[in-house]
């Protein structure tokens, strides 16, 4: 291997390891708020890519009737329960966000997928579409389960990757898609031809993290999500309702999970069962934070796009192999420090 | 006075132990009320009751109305407060932002004088304002105790829930914080006070109720009780004239 050959990897590796990073984060931030272990975020991430892909060939997504199957699911939970306990005052809101928004939203993308709006619409829509099923999934899944343990939220959250990998097949089809690049930009900067695409992911998310950031250390919504991660019985007592931060925390996800998706859209072509794979490399990224540290977890999740890229180039057949037994010596590690935070706390 | 907060018949139960049988308080409105008694006579158990954290049998009547089914977080919005023995505070988190979360729920109402509530809460505990961008986990226990409190006005309560405010304290610090009691009252806030330093907490108080193991076993205005002579005997040591400054 020269010296371009090992740029153009890292560059690859740093393209990918951007968009894993990001889906890193939102497994952070899912588990520190909620306990979930967010199996299913690669799962937002394909509905992204194959939502924009849709759009560009001018056809209605599919998203369109699953967002619209969701939110009128979520609206009549929302009503059982309104019913058993009296309470229904609460039903109106409700009504609005999971019946009326998808429907305005559904209206808007059949309005204008055959007219092909310009590229950053398509993107609009697309986040638009996915962003409220992340509330959705938690209404349904998870707001019932809030004393439930760690494991039988693991267990849910297996069960809710599964069914929204079937809901992705009956809804997108089992076809592929891959969206042409965003740009065809190319720099030379010294022996090194930089992809103007491979700029635009990796200036895209870092513009997400600094988004979140601000979001998290200046807003007091951003505030209310650390508190409940810090201290849920704390956060109660101000105000702070565990559904309330969970649904916004699975908004975020869902959010995330969207914008990575269309930035990946370009890169690999996205089938309706893509993103297990591509979330599970987030995961790996999330584990070498402990699944509770952000800069840590973006950091793996970077190496671990790395050791895909020059993986691939070893040992291609053997890349999914090398990304996931990166996790065994981290582990390791980490469960050779936790033993030792134990013997601190006996002390 | 109308009662702004009273508890009929509450009672607790973990698993198959009951903590709390059928226990009857009246908070009046603009008063200091106590309920005092030994380790494990289910003091907190009541107030997290009340404040709705754990599950209860009986009636809470929050302002006259029932609030069995309203979240702990729809308490707190009507200005129903607990400042829980354990504080609970945001420990990774600076003093600033825990008292600017106190007052979430007014956030989310869009509420004004916020702002000027915040300026408030420095200038009665200034220290606070000095370790405003210190993180909260690095208090000192009184200083904890202070942002507990200043936290708890942020959320401007009507009824205030303060469980063992001088725990573990010094001193010098229980009596400041005793002071900060008596000073809300003046403001308009009733307070509901769980102690085991008996002598303080009947000090401060206007009516007392004395709990042992899950049951009222006394009750009567404060005044009267500090003289009691089972209250002497049990709570405030047999010299009744020595100060006991710490209970824990």
């Amino acid at each position: 291997m020269d010296v371009q050959i090992a740029l153009l990897l890292a560059q690859d590796g740093l393209t990918n390891g951007a968009i894993y990073a990001l889906l890193a984060l939102a497994i952070v931030l899912v588990f520190v708020v909620t306990r979930v272990l967010w199996v299913p975020q690669g799962e937002f991430v394909s509905y992204g890519a194959l939502t924009l892909a849709s759009l560009q060939l001018g056809k209605v997504p599919g998203t369109v009737w699953l967002l619209v199957c969701a939110g009128l699911a979520t609206a009549l939970v929302d009503g059982v329960v309104a019913v058993r306990e009296g309470r229904l005052r609460r039903m109106p809101r409700s009504l609005l966000a999971n019946v009326v928004l998808p429907l305005a939203l559904a209206a808007l993308a059949t309005w204008l997928a055959p007219r092909n709006p310009p590229l950053l619409v398509q993107i609009l829509l697309t986040i638009a579409l996915i962003v409220p099923l992340g509330a959705m999934v938690y209404r349904l899944a998870f707001q019932p389960l809030q004393r439930a343990s760690v494991l039988v939220l693991l267990i849910v959250s297996v069960a809710v990757h599964f069914a929204m990998q079937g809901l992705g097949l009956v809804f997108f089809g089992p076809e592929g898609a891959r969206t042409p690049a965003f740009t065809d930009v190319r720099f030379e900067l010294g022996v090194m031809t930089v992809s103007g695409q491979s700029l635009l992911v990796i200036g895209a998310s870092v513009f997400l993290i600094v988004v979140l950031y601000l979001f998290f250390e200046r807003t007091i919504y951003g505030k209310a999500l650390r508190a409940t991660a810090v201290n849920r019985t704390g956060a109660r007592l101000v105000g702070i309702s565990t559904s309330l931060a969970g649904k916004l925390t699975f908004t975020l996800a869902a959010g995330i999970g969207a914008v990575s998706g269309i930035l990946i859209a370009p890169i690999a072509t996205i089938y309706y069962d893509s993103g297990f794979l591509i979330g599970l490399k987030g995961f790996v990224g999330s584990v070498v934070g402990a699944i509770v540290s952000y800069p840590l977890a973006a950091l793996g999740a970077v190496l671990v796009g790395m050791l895909e890229s020059f993986g691939s180039f070893y040992a291609s057949a053997l890349k999914e192999v090398i990304v996931f037994t990166a996790l065994l010596p981290v582990l390791i590690w980490l469960s050779l420090r936790s033993r030792h935070v134990e013997e601190d706390d006996e002390e | 006075m109308s009662a702004v907060l009273e508890v009929e018949g509450l009672s607790v139960a973990y698993g198959k132990v009951e903590a709390l049988h059928g226990a009857n308080l009246v908070l009046p409105a603009g008063s200091i009320v106590t309920v005092i008694g030994p380790n494990g006579a289910g003091k907190t158990t009541m107030l997290a009751a009340i404040m709705g954290l754990l599950p209860s049998q009986g009636i809470v009547r929050y302002q006259g109305r029932d609030v069995a089914r309203d979240e702990v977080e729809a308490r707190v919005a009507q200005g129903l407060v607990l400042v829980p023995e354990r504080r609970e505070l945001f420990g990774e988190m600076t003093v600033a932002d825990n008292l600017v979360l106190g007052a979430f729920a007014r956030y989310r109402r869009r509420e004004s004088g916020i702002d000027a509530d915040l300026d408030a809460v420095y200038q009665r505990f200034p220290r606070l304002r000095e370790r405003r961008g210190q993180l909260a986990g690095t208090l000192s226990g009184g200083e904890r105790q202070m942002l507990a409190l200043g936290r708890a006005l942020m959320t401007r309560p009507r009824v205030l829930m303060l469980d063992e405010p001088s725990l573990g304290l010094a001193p010098l610090v229980v009596r400041e914080i005793f002071q900060i009691i008596a000073d809300l009252r003046r403001t308009g806030v009733s307070i509901l006070l769980v102690e085991q330093n008996a002598r303080a907490a009947l000090q401060v108080a206007d009516h007392a109720y004395v709990l042992e193991t899950g049951d009222v076993v006394l009750e009567g205005e404060a005044r009267s009780l500090i003289t009691n002579p089972r209250v002497i005997e049990t709570y405030l040591g047999l010299a009744a004239g020595s100060r006991r400054t710490s209970a824990a």
